[in-house]
């Protein structure tokens, strides 16, 4: 029996500890006994089993069936920070840190009875799309040996497809929730910027940030982000909107939906399975009474560009508070900016120090309005060609990678090619808009492919019930052996 | 246009990381590479576009003005690399 709790869905869990048919304590430690087998896929940076086991006990004592995670064990990104449990981003230079507050989503989850079992790997500082960035090392994708399972958010998608944990959560900046989903074969969601509170996440690039759930289903998902999606006076870009009730109005149907399918995410050298996955959504789509209308999104080709101006700005001036003075790690220097330069030189990783370099750059006198001025002149089109899209339709389906995973080390040394991982991602993040990735079939390796739904702002609804719908049709089975389990 | 091996050393002095020839040479190759893929932006004219700079065109809004102590100055200087007593050490900046 214990071997199964892990094979159940966060709702079904839910349903079953409500229904008394299994304990907190129960359910909390058969997910920690697997991801103690599980230490070959590096998805933890730390542990909080002890911790998290007595706290099951003290729910199951006094249960309180009323919650929406009633002591649900849950494992999170170590990009929120977590009162009294370290909190590191993947970083050496914030190896010892300890929080003394915690983050507004994370108290969401706590609030409703969730306990957090442990922090999960990521690329340092969020930066990177397979997880080789992390201080803590590799994390290898449960789906095949030695295969990236995406990133930023890369230790979240293999402890969910890898069932470590029943449902965790991610960050997502440029693609950092939707690509590592669609590389594990799980349901990953990006919310409207302003919608998920970015209080005690450790910020990377504040105008585009955004947390969201990474589950094994749409209905996993849409309980997630209504715990999750909170107004926030302590985050000044928390809007303040109506939120609905995600799990309870989650439906399949679709029918007079506009569904938007923009001709500039057909790029050249795509594989011939992704174009096939397309077809087979919006041939669902048409079946299930939705309308498919073709739309253009035609300053697609620059939003990488404009990402990497506008991310690594606001990355530099985000990043200038670690020198090595109140927290985080402190090298040895002659003078006060000698320590400041060895700190950074020795405490961040390489991709860090590239991005912040690219960010300093960018911003510094004589090339601010040749780029960063320029970049968020180019955002402005980006997101005016959203706006006209949604004119005439209700959502837009497009792919969510322009590629399968790919082995660890493969595109380490070439930066540019590893930033075209998140082609089809970034838009949606420069625009602030929601969307969706879920997973839809696999390619001849047998890696698993994600299609993406992008919403208009603040209709989270809209895109889960359109997920809901293609995810019924095309019941995609993960076919993950447990080879790392010997 | 090109970033030089002086331009690397300019920018990791302006960012407070310090970096020796070697790696600055490797850095300047990736920066170079970068900066060739994000020219494509000069393709767009953008004479009469305003800035994006926040997509959340929200106002700020006013707190009442309450003291919030929560007395967590022992936890936060836990965290510190250099202490004494109530004080963050750093080296010595004056002579």
């Amino acid at each position: 029996m214990m071997s199964n709790i892990t094979d159940l869905k966060l709702v079904e869990l839910v349903d079953k500890i409500k229904k008394k048919e299994l304990s907190s304590s129960e359910v909390t430690i058969a997910f920690i006994e697997r991801s103690k087998k599980s230490k070959k896929l590096n998805a933890y940076i730390s542990e909080n089993y002890e911790n998290a086991i007595k706290k099951a006990k003290i729910f199951d004592q006094k249960p309180d069936f009323k919650k929406k995670l009633p002591g649900i064990p849950i494992a999170v990104k170590d990009l929120f920070c977590t009162k009294n449990i370290r909190t590191t981003a993947g970083s050496k230079i914030l190896e010892n840190f300890v929080p003394t507050y915690e983050s507004t989503v994370t108290q969401n989850i706590l609030d409703e009875g969730g306990i957090v079992i442990g922090k999960l790997n990521c690329d340092e500082f969020a930066m990177g799309s397979s997880n080789e960035t992390s201080y803590f090392g590799n994390v290898q994708n449960p789906v095949s040996e030695n295969l990236v399972p995406g990133g930023s958010s890369g230790g979240s998608s293999s402890a969910i497809a890898a069932k470590l944990t029943p449902a965790t959560i991610g960050t997502d900046t440029g693609g950092s929730i939707r690509q590592p989903a669609s590389f594990t074969g799980t349901v990953g969601l990006k919310p409207t910027y302003g919608s998920c509170s970015r209080y005690g996440i450790v910020a990377f690039a504040s105008s585009l940030d955004q947390a969201g759930p990474m589950t094994h289903d749409v209905k996993d998902c849409s309980l997630m982000l209504e715990i999750m999606s909170t107004y926030d006076t302590k985050d000044s870009t928390s809007v303040d909107f109506k939120r609905e009730n995600y799990l309870t109005n989650l439906n399949e149907n679709i029918k007079g939906k506009k569904i938007g399918i923009p001709k500039e995410y057909r790029v050249d050298g795509m594989p011939k399975e992704i174009d096939e996955l397309w077809e087979k959504g919006i041939k669902i789509i048409k079946e299930n009474g939705g309308q498919i209308i073709e739309i253009s999104l035609p300053n697609t080709n620059y939003a990488l560009p404009t990402y990497y101006i506008v991310a690594p700005a606001e990355a530099s001036s985000n990043l200038a508070r670690y020198d090595g003075v109140k927290y985080g790690f402190r090298s040895k220097g002659e003078n006060l900016i000698d320590m400041y330069e060895k700190t950074r030189s020795e405490g961040f990783g390489d991709e860090v120090k590239r991005r912040i370099m690219i960010g300093t750059y960018v911003l510094s006198s004589g090339y601010y309005d040749a780029y960063y001025l320029k970049a968020q002149k180019v955002r402005r089109l980006i997101k005016n060609d959203f706006d006209e899209a949604y004119k005439k339709v209700d959502a837009i389906l497009t792919p969510s990678t322009p590629s399968s995973a790919f082995k660890i080390g493969e595109k380490l040394n070439d930066p540019v090619s590893m930033y075209l991982n998140d082609i089809f991602t970034v838009p949606i993040n420069l625009a602030g808009l929601p969307a969706i990735s879920i997973p839809a079939g696999h390619d001849k390796k047998g890696y698993p492919l994600g299609l993406q739904v992008i919403g208009k702002a603040f209709d989270e609804q809209s895109i889960l019930n359109i997920a809901f719908a293609l995810e019924k049709n095309i019941s995609f089975k993960n076919n993950i052996t447990d080879w790392w389990i010997k | 246009m090109t970033i030089d091996l002086k331009t690397v050393k300019h920018i990791s002095k302006l960012s407070r990381i310090s970096i020796d020839d070697n790696k600055a040479k490797k850095l300047g190759k990736d920066l170079n590479s970068i900066f060739s893929f994000i020219e494509k932006l000069n393709e767009l004219d953008t004479k009469n576009t305003e800035p994006l700079t926040s997509i959340a065109e929200t106002t700020l809004k006013l707190r009442k003005d309450e003291i919030k102590s929560e007395n967590i100055r022992e936890d936060i200087l836990k965290n510190s690399p250099d202490k004494n007593k109530d004080f963050f050490v750093v080296p010595k900046v004056i002579e």
